[in-house]
């Protein structure tokens, strides 16, 4: 039954987007964030909600993926709108009992709806090209100036990629555990809150102690291949720049000059 | 001797029960040479200590007593300790436990990342040694989603990859399917005799050394037993004694001689047992 999470949602297709360098995506969705928070007027939103039409387009990704990312976020987004268009000053245009909604709390609450979901989409456009390794990858090289500071960049990511890696290994453990523990009579469906809270304890400790003992066997086994750190460690899929990635550097520089500009203006 | 991979020397290694408790001593003075190129089968039932003893031969454990060499160098010096370990690779028992990355092939370059090759020289060396567990085909597949067998060829392909002299497989077939023990078994002849690289297989299944060159039996950390398998697998009752069964053709052959037949003992393969089998009932008829 665990088997169906999806996880990191990454869809491997061969496009232009997901060829693109990690680096280059990680940094292009900093870049579309920041964007999108200096975004004042229709003109601004207009552009954002073309970067994420275009991009969808070019990674031929189903527009119905990034709804369905967006559906567990429906209440926030609602909630949201409501307060932006109850607690905006301004000119009412229609008064409720002691509810005044405003012309500018219409305009704050649909910006406010369109920017919450251009930024989920945005950021799932990354995962959804993007294999965790990749992003593993891209991550240590974009914070290897941090390692100057102390900060261990390189287990920070050996940590994520070992972390991705046991995740169906453990999910596929936890399902055993759970059938073990049902064949012996445990009931996990039944009771209020708190019993069903501590109906999960007989499946957390096995599920503990086989993990602590797998990370034991796991760095023996590292140690016998040879690993010591990231110190003159290389790569198999060493990261390289190509010219797609030139353009697409290009464009992302291209979206915040033009963003800023029309910031200027007001639109 | 220069055709000598691994030596050890009076070698004692004792564990720590708990702390404040007395260590208690597990491997009681062990004196061996492994032959390069060779293929060596370690027997013995559990806690007679023959996984310690193969820890020692990478230097993941160390020798509280006595001394380990690998192709000459002192296991207990740390400087040596990283060339040791790309001589004499190891393969354990639970593949899912010796998997590092999420895509095969990404999993095998492992070892010569740490090594710090050059991306091209990875790229052969990952290539190589897929096609040498016959895995190529499968570089690009998720591990997790290989069966047992598969996932511990990959397991050995990772090893390989490192180009070691030798290397020391603790009980890899021991969590495998017979189908799988067999691709496993079959991937290690083939690195012995094709590649020439020395096996030290530990197993608790007699079956899988008998084609070896040699086979040691431990006991109560000790060498109970040294020789080919013709000669350990004919010592029926000796084997029993310390709780290992002979192969199956030898114990149908050893009861067939009870009852006053005269047959020979080293008859190890099955195809052997048959045609041993064979002659006496052609004989007899």
């Amino acid at each position: 039954m665990l088997k169906d999470i999806t996880l990191g949602q990454y869809f491997p297709v061969d496009t232009p987007i997901h060829r693109l360098d990690p680096r280059v995506k990680l940094v292009l969705t900093v870049v579309f964030i920041v964007a999108l928070f200096l975004a004042k007027w229709i003109y601004s939103y207009a552009l954002m909600l073309a970067y994420v039409v275009v991009v969808t387009g070019l990674a031929r990704i189903r527009p119905k993926a990034l709804f369905k990312g967006l559906k567990p976020l429906i209440i926030i987004i609602f909630v949201t709108a409501v307060l932006n268009m109850l607690y905006t000053g301004g000119e009412p245009v229609l008064v409720i009992w002691k509810l005044r909604i405003t012309e500018q709390g219409l305009y704050a609450a649909a910006f406010m709806v369109l920017r919450i979901m251009l930024l989920v989409c945005g950021t799932f456009l990354l995962t959804y090209t993007t294999s965790p390794i990749m992003l593993t990858d891209g991550m240590e090289a974009l914070m290897k100036p941090l390692g100057l500071i102390k900060v261990p960049v390189h287990e920070l990511a050996m940590m994520m990629s070992i972390a991705l890696r046991f995740i169906p290994t453990l999910i596929e453990e936890t399902d055993k555990i759970v059938s073990a523990q049902k064949a012996r009579g445990a009931d996990f469906s039944s009771g209020n809150i708190v019993r069903r809270a501590k109906a999960l304890i007989p499946i957390l400790v096995p599920l503990f102690v086989s993990a602590f003992r797998r990370a034991d066997e796991l760095a023996m086994a590292m140690e016998c291949r040879c690993y010591h750190g990231g110190k003159g460690r290389t790569r198999l899929h060493m990261l390289s720049m190509h010219s797609r990635d030139a353009a697409a550097i290009f464009a992302g520089a291209a979206i915040l000059a033009g963003t800023v500009v029309l910031r200027s203006y007001g639109l | 001797m220069d055709d000598t991979i691994i030596r050890t020397e009076n070698l004692h290694h004792s564990y720590a029960a708990s702390e404040d408790e007395l260590e208690i001593e597990v491997l009681h003075g062990i004196d061996l040479h492994v032959k390069q190129g060779s293929f060596v089968g370690i027997l013995g039932h559990n806690g007679s200590g023959k996984s310690t003893l193969a820890k020692h031969f990478n230097a993941v454990l160390l020798p509280d007593v006595g001394k380990v060499w690998v192709s000459g160098m002192d296991t207990s010096s740390e400087e040596n300790t990283l060339d040791i370990r790309r001589t004499v690779g190891m393969v354990f028992q639970n593949p899912d436990n010796q998997i590092v990355a999420n895509v095969v092939e990404e999993d095998v370059a492992f070892a010569p990342e740490n090594l710090g090759y050059p991306t091209e020289e990875i790229r052969k060396r990952v290539d190589d040694a897929l096609k040498a567990v016959d895995m190529y085909d499968m570089r690009t597949h998720a591990p997790h989603l290989l069966s047992g067998g598969q996932k511990q060829r990959i397991a050995i392909a990772g090893v390989i990859a490192m180009r070691p002299r030798c290397i020391v497989l603790d009980e890899p077939t021991a969590m495998l399917d017979p189908y799988g023990r067999r691709e496993v078994i079959e991937t290690i002849r083939v690195l012995n005799k094709v590649f020439g690289i020395t096996v030290i297989l530990i197993t608790h299944h007699m079956g899988e050394v008998t084609r070896a060159d040699r086979v040691i039996v431990m006991d109560e950390g000790r060498v109970y037993m040294d020789g080919t398998p013709a000669e350990i697998f004919s010592q029926v009752e000796k084997l029993r004694s310390v709780h290992l069964d002979a192969p199956p053709t030898v114990a149908l052959l050893y009861e067939l001689r009870k009852e006053g037949l005269n047959v020979p003992l080293d008859a190890l393969e099955p195809e052997d047992c048959a045609a041993v089998i064979g002659a006496l009932i052609k004989h007899k008829a």
